[in-house]
């Protein structure tokens, strides 16, 4: 396992998280170590419960570890207070949700234009490049302007992928990404994965279950029970 | 407020329904503040007109005066006292009594007041009263077929018509206006019912002391007309309860959208949204529907109180008829709102991520 620490990627070094259960601490991440660099697309694989979505919790800021270090674009999350830590997640992090998690008032479009608007930007100043993001992933010819439930399941994914990009992230991080897709359209989506994060020279971590979908991985790790390996 | 309006987009019927809450609301309370000024106004304009700043109330001696019109009676000694204290401004008596008008066909109930012509409303046509005549209303002169130089009947005395003054009322009953013996005369009383004064520069606590006299503005005065406080604080109760119903269904709306967008608020939290932000954008939108609802609700109420008193309900149309009760909509429903959103800062974006898997 690689411990190299990385000024623009992800690291993750030693981490540790344990949830309170009953009486006792139940360990989510034990001693974790992780590096992901730029333009580099991580799988990580394993059971249910064994730790991957904690991870992704880590890496996203969205928990602080017990102990141990995340490096983001350079900057440890450790040292950040809860408003900084949110402004990293802002402009560093991408998230690509399990359920697409798509607002149902907002047109695709709209769902990346939201995320300008929620950094301090004109949404109308970025609805061109948001355009042109949506157009890569392959939401086009109307489909921009279309709500959620006029979606397909994979289309929705897709919109779901240019929203985590839009900000420009340095990190995109993957939670199940084809659990509700078939083998077809699971392997469509793994693979537009696998193309944005050279083309937009992210550090990729994409947890899933599905041993199926990770050729086009350039790292596989297994995690079992907390541990990574 | 981009999602907000977004989702006003959206949940366009949702929204409408609210808004549609909001108007009625509002239009109940808009018919209840002009009513509220309309009955006040029918109450007490006689005595809210007068063009003096105080109010002297008497009572015998040994009795304790207090503010009631029906109640108070200066003496000659009393009002001498005033007329002559140093620095006092002016003094005028003023005699009130309920009496009928009689003319030629028809009785109606009225307020007779009797004053110096210094305290006259405004004369629309005539001349100010002398001894054995009267002055009417304009809405009474025309009801009644009344013009100057007609004979009516106020209680038992039969009076000459002088002139027509704007309308005035006291205890929701027309005003007509006499000279203060004749009003003795009318009413039987022995006295003015109160003064009306210009205190200048005069100690009317030392003075309320020695002549045994009770004074208030003539705004504090309004509370001696019979029935006038209850009936004011009645109405003025029921629009407190009004506004106090509405911050509670906007924040019961607001607290179910809240609950509903609950999985829309860990999304936007987990991307990078402030809780800041997100209160903000909820209270954007509840100021929209506030904004919204209040003002239509405002306009029907307002149609609505011009015909009512068409119809010759008292009701006032004004500036604050329409202003008091959408800034009290908007205010009290954005607190009911602020309560009701400050839910979505206890929202954990963590489970946006699935964190109950």
């Amino acid at each position: 396992m690689s411990t190299v620490t990385l000024t623009t990627g992800l690291t993750l070094r030693d981490v540790v998280l344990t949830y309170p259960d009953g009486d006792r601490r139940l360990t989510a991440l034990d001693r974790v170590s992780l590096s992901v660099a730029p333009g580099e697309l991580t799988a990580v694989v394993g059971p249910s419960g064994s730790g991957k979505s904690s991870l992704l919790a880590v890496a996203s800021t969205l928990l602080r570890p017990d102990s141990g270090q995340v490096l983001i674009a350079g900057a440890d999350a450790g040292a950040l207070s809860p408003r900084q830590a949110t402004a990293l997640r802002r402009d560093r992090v991408g998230i690509v949700f399990q359920q697409p998690n798509l607002l149902a008032s907002l047109t695709a479009l709209e769902q990346l234009l939201v995320v300008e608007n929620l950094r301090g930007g004109r949404a109308r100043a970025a609805h061109g490049r948001a355009e042109r993001l949506l157009a890569s992933v392959g939401i086009a010819d109307g489909k921009q302007y279309r709500r959620p439930h006029q979606l397909s399941g994979g289309e929705r994914q897709r919109v779901n992928i240019a929203r985590a990009l839009f900000a420009e992230p340095s990190v995109l991080l993957v939670d199940e990404p084809t659990s509700a897709l078939d083998h077809e359209r699971g392997a469509q989506i793994v693979e537009l994965l696998a193309d944005v994060t050279r083309d937009y020279a992210t550090a990729t971590v994409m947890v899933t279950h599905d041993r199926a979908l990770l050729d086009r991985a350039d790292q596989v790790l297994e995690m079992v029970d907390g541990y990574l390996g | 407020m981009f999602v907000a309006l977004r989702d006003i987009r959206f949940a366009r019927g949702r929204f409408a329904l609210m808004g549609a809450v909001v108007a009625l609301i509002t239009t109940l309370v808009v018919f209840l503040y002009g009513l509220t000024g309309g009955l006040a106004a029918d109450s007490s304009s006689a005595i809210a007109g007068l063009p003096a700043q105080d109010v002297v109330f008497g009572a015998p001696q040994g009795a304790t005066p207090g503010v009631s019109f029906s109640n108070s009676s200066v003496s000659a000694a009393q009002q001498s006292a005033w007329e002559s204290a140093p620095g006092v401004g002016s003094v005028s008596p003023v005699g009130i009594a309920m009496s009928r008008l009689t003319t030629a066909g028809s009785a109606s109930s009225v307020s007779v007041l009797g004053v110096p012509a210094a305290l006259l409303p405004p004369l629309t046509a005539g001349t100010a009263p002398g001894a054995g005549q009267v002055a009417v209303g304009q809405k009474t002169a025309s009801a009644d077929g009344v013009t100057v130089g007609s004979t009516v009947t106020v209680g038992a005395r039969t009076l000459t018509v002088s002139g027509i003054t704007a309308d005035r009322s006291y205890g929701h009953a027309a005003s007509v206006w006499t000279t203060v013996p004749t009003w003795q005369q009318v009413s039987g009383a022995t006295g003015p019912s109160a003064l009306a004064v210009d205190p200048g520069s005069a100690d009317t606590a030392a003075l309320d002391r020695a002549q045994n006299t009770d004074t208030v503005s003539r705004g504090s005065a309004l509370a001696g007309i019979d029935g006038f406080s209850a009936e004011q604080g009645s109405l003025q109760m029921i629009q407190g309860f009004l506004f106090v119903v509405s911050a509670l269904v906007i924040g019961a709306f607001f607290t179910v959208w809240t609950v509903q967008r609950r999985t829309d608020i860990a999304v936007l939290k987990a991307v990078g949204a402030s809780s800041g932000y997100l209160v903000r954008d909820a209270l954007g939108q509840a100021l929209i529907l506030l904004l919204g609802g209040s003002l239509v609700g405002a306009g029907v109420g307002l149609a609505g109180g011009a015909l009512l008193r068409g119809g010759g309900m008292p009701f006032v149309l004004g500036a604050a008829t329409v202003a008091v009760p959408v800034l009290a909509m908007v205010l009290l429903g954005l607190a009911g709102a602020a309560l009701a959103v400050r839910r979505i800062t206890s929202v954990d974006p963590l489970t946006a991520l699935g964190a109950n898997r």
